[in-house]
C-alpha cells in the first residue's frame, strides 16, 4: 500500500464528511463534484481506469447539473408560493 | 495499514447515514445518499486490488501479467452511471414533494400531514 | 429533528458500522486479492474474444445479464422521472416559443460561441470512447454521459429553445432511450438465435486491437451509449425550468 493511496483515501473520507456537513444544498452540490473527482483519482490509483472515467463524467458533469437544476426548480416553486401568499 | 481502506469505507457509510438521519432538506439527504453509495464503490475496488498488479487492460501489457480483479470493476462501472439516474428519480420525488407541501423539510412535511 | 429519531438513528449507525467492521475482519487484508474467477476471466479475454479491455468484456459479454438488469434500472428510473415531473409541470412552463425568443437574446455572445464550439469536440470524444470500449478504458456507459454533455452544451450556449423543443416533442431522447435498451435485448436474442444461448457471443471475434474485435461487444457498447445519452438528456430537459432564464 503506497503513500499516494493513503493520502487519497484520507482526502476522500474528509471530502465525504464535508459534503455531509454542508447544509446548504447549492454549496453542497459543489462539494459533491469535488468528492467525485477525488473518488475518481482514488479509483485510478486502485488500477480501475474504467471506473475512474465513469466517476469523472458522472460526478463532475451529470450529478452537479441535475442537482443544480433541481435546486433551482425548488427555489422557483418557493418564489411562486411566496408571491401567491402576498396577493391573497 | 492493510485495513485502512476498509476503515475509510466504514467512515463514509457511517457519516453518510448520519447525514441522512439528521437531514432537514430532501436535496441534502439525496447528496448524503451519494456519499453512502460511494462507500460501496471503494469497498468493491479495495477487495479486488492486488499490490503491484496492473489494470486488467491488455492493450499494452503482456498477456500473462498479474492484474487486479476485473469483475468488481465491471460491477462498479455500471453502477456509477445507474446511480446518476436513480439520483434523478429521487430529485424528481423531492421536487414533487415540494410542490405539494411547499417544503423540503421531512419533519415539516410530517407536521403538515397530521 | 426530533430527539427519538436521532437516538434511534445513531443506534442504527453504530450497529451498521459495527457490523461492517466485524465483517471486514473476515476479509483478506487489503492488496492480497486472489479471486480465482476474476483471474480466469481476466486471462481469457484475449484468447477467447480478441478484446483487450477485460473490464468491458466482463460487463458486456461474460456477465452481460447483470448489465441488462442495470440497464433496465436506468430505464425505469428515467420513466419515473418523466412521469413525476410531467404531472406537476405548471402553466408557466408551456408559454409559446415567441415569448421566449427575446429572453434567449440575453445570453452573452461569448458563451453562445463557447457552447456551440463545445458541441462538436464532445460528440467526437463520446463516439471515440464508445467504439474503443473493448480496447482501452471507456465504453457505452462513459461515452453516453459524454454524449449527453455534448448535447447539453447547446443549453450552455443559451440555445435552450432547442432543449425545450426537444422536451415538447420528446421523441428524440425517448427513442434513443428505448431504442438503446431494446438494442441490447435484441443483441441478446441474436445470441439466442445464433448459438442457442441468450446474450451469448454470436459474431466473429475479429483480430485483436482492431475496432471490430470482441464480437458483439462493440454493438452492445453503442446501444448502451445511445441509451445512457438519451436517458440523461431526458432527465435534464425535464428538470429544466423555463423560468430559469426568464426575466427576474
Amino acid at each position: 500500500m503506497n503513500a499516494l493511496l493513503v493520502v487519497l483515501l484520507t482526502l476522500v473520507a474528509l471530502a465525504g464528511t464535508v459534503t455531509v456537513l454542508i447544509r446548504e444544498p447549492a454549496r453542497q452540490a459543489i462539494a459533491v463534484g469535488i468528492f467525485g473527482l477525488l473518488l475518481a483519482l482514488t479509483f485510478f490509483v486502485l488500477q480501475a481506469p474504467d471506473v475512474a472515467l465513469s466517476e469523472i463524467v458522472v460526478g463532475s458533469v451529470a450529478l452537479p447539473a441535475m442537482l443544480f437544476l433541481a435546486i433551482a426548480k425548488v427555489r422557483e416553486q418557493k418564489a411562486d408560493t411566496d408571491h401567491e401568499g402576498q396577493e391573497s | 495499514m492493510s485495513v485502512y481502506p476498509y476503515i475509510v469505507v466504514a467512515w463514509l457509510l457511517g457519516v453518510g447515514l448520519y447525514g441522512v438521519i439528521s437531514s432537514r432538506n430532501y436535496i441534502h439527504l439525496i447528496m448524503c445518499l451519494t456519499v453512502m453509495q460511494a462507500s460501496t464503490y471503494v469497498l468493491l475496488l479495495a477487495i479486488g486490488y492486488r499490490t503491484g498488479a496492473k489494470a486488467p487492460i491488455f492493450a499494452d501489457i503482456p498477456e500473462h501479467s498479474r492484474v487486479v480483479d476485473p469483475i468488481v470493476q465491471a460491477l462498479t462501472l455500471t453502477d456509477v452511471v445507474v446511480e446518476a439516474t436513480v439520483v434523478a428519480l429521487l430529485l424528481a420525488l423531492a421536487v414533487q414533494a415540494h410542490k405539494r407541501y411547499g417544503t423540503t423539510d421531512p419533519d415539516a412535511m410530517v407536521r403538515m400531514r397530521e | 429533528m426530533t430527539r427519538p429519531r436521532m437516538i434511534i438513528g445513531c443506534l442504527a449507525v453504530l450497529v451498521l458500522v459495527g457490523g461492517f467492521a466485524w465483517g471486514a475482519t473476515g476479509l483478506h487484508p487489503f492488496g492480497t486479492g486472489h479471486s480465482r474467477y476474476g483471474n480466469h476471466l481476466a486471462h481469457s479475454t484475449v484468447p477467447q474474444r480478441a478484446a483487450t479491455n477485460s473490464v468491458v468484456v466482463t460487463a458486456f459479454d461474460y456477465r452481460a445479464f447483470d448489465t441488462v438488469g442495470e440497464e433496465f434500472i436506468l430505464f425505469i428510473s428515467v420513466v419515473g422521472v418523466v412521469v413525476l415531473l410531467r404531472a406537476i409541470r405548471g402553466d408557466a412552463d408551456d408559454r409559446p416559443e415567441d415569448e421566449l425568443v427575446p429572453e434567449q437574446r440575453r445570453i452573452s455572445e461569448a458563451s453562445r460561441w463557447l457552447g456551440a464550439a463545445l458541441v462538436g469536440p464532445l460528440t467526437v470524444l463520446a463516439a471515440y470512447v464508445v467504439v474503443h470500449g473493448q480496447l482501452t478504458p471507456g465504453g457505452g456507459f462513459q461515452g453516453g454521459v459524454i454524449l449527453m454533455a455534448g448535447l447539453a452544451a447547446i443549453f450552455l450556449g443559451g440555445e435552450y429553445l432547442l432543449l425545450l423543443r426537444l422536451r415538447r416533442s420528446a421523441t428524440v431522447p425517448q427513442l434513443a432511450d428505448a431504442g438503446g435498451a431494446a438494442g441490447f435485448v435484441m443483441i441478446g436474442f441474436g445470441g439466442l438465435i445464433g448459438t442457442g444461448v441468450f446474450l451469448q457471443n454470436f459474431l466473429p471475434n475479429g483480430s485483436q486491437g482492431s475496432l471490430l474485435s470482441g464480437g458483439m461487444i462493440p454493438l452492445a457498447n453503442i446501444s448502451v451509449g445511445i441509451e445512457v445519452a438519451g436517458a440523461l438528456l431526458m432527465v435534464l430537459s425535464e428538470l429544466l425550468d423555463q423560468r430559469l432564464l426568464g426575466s427576474q
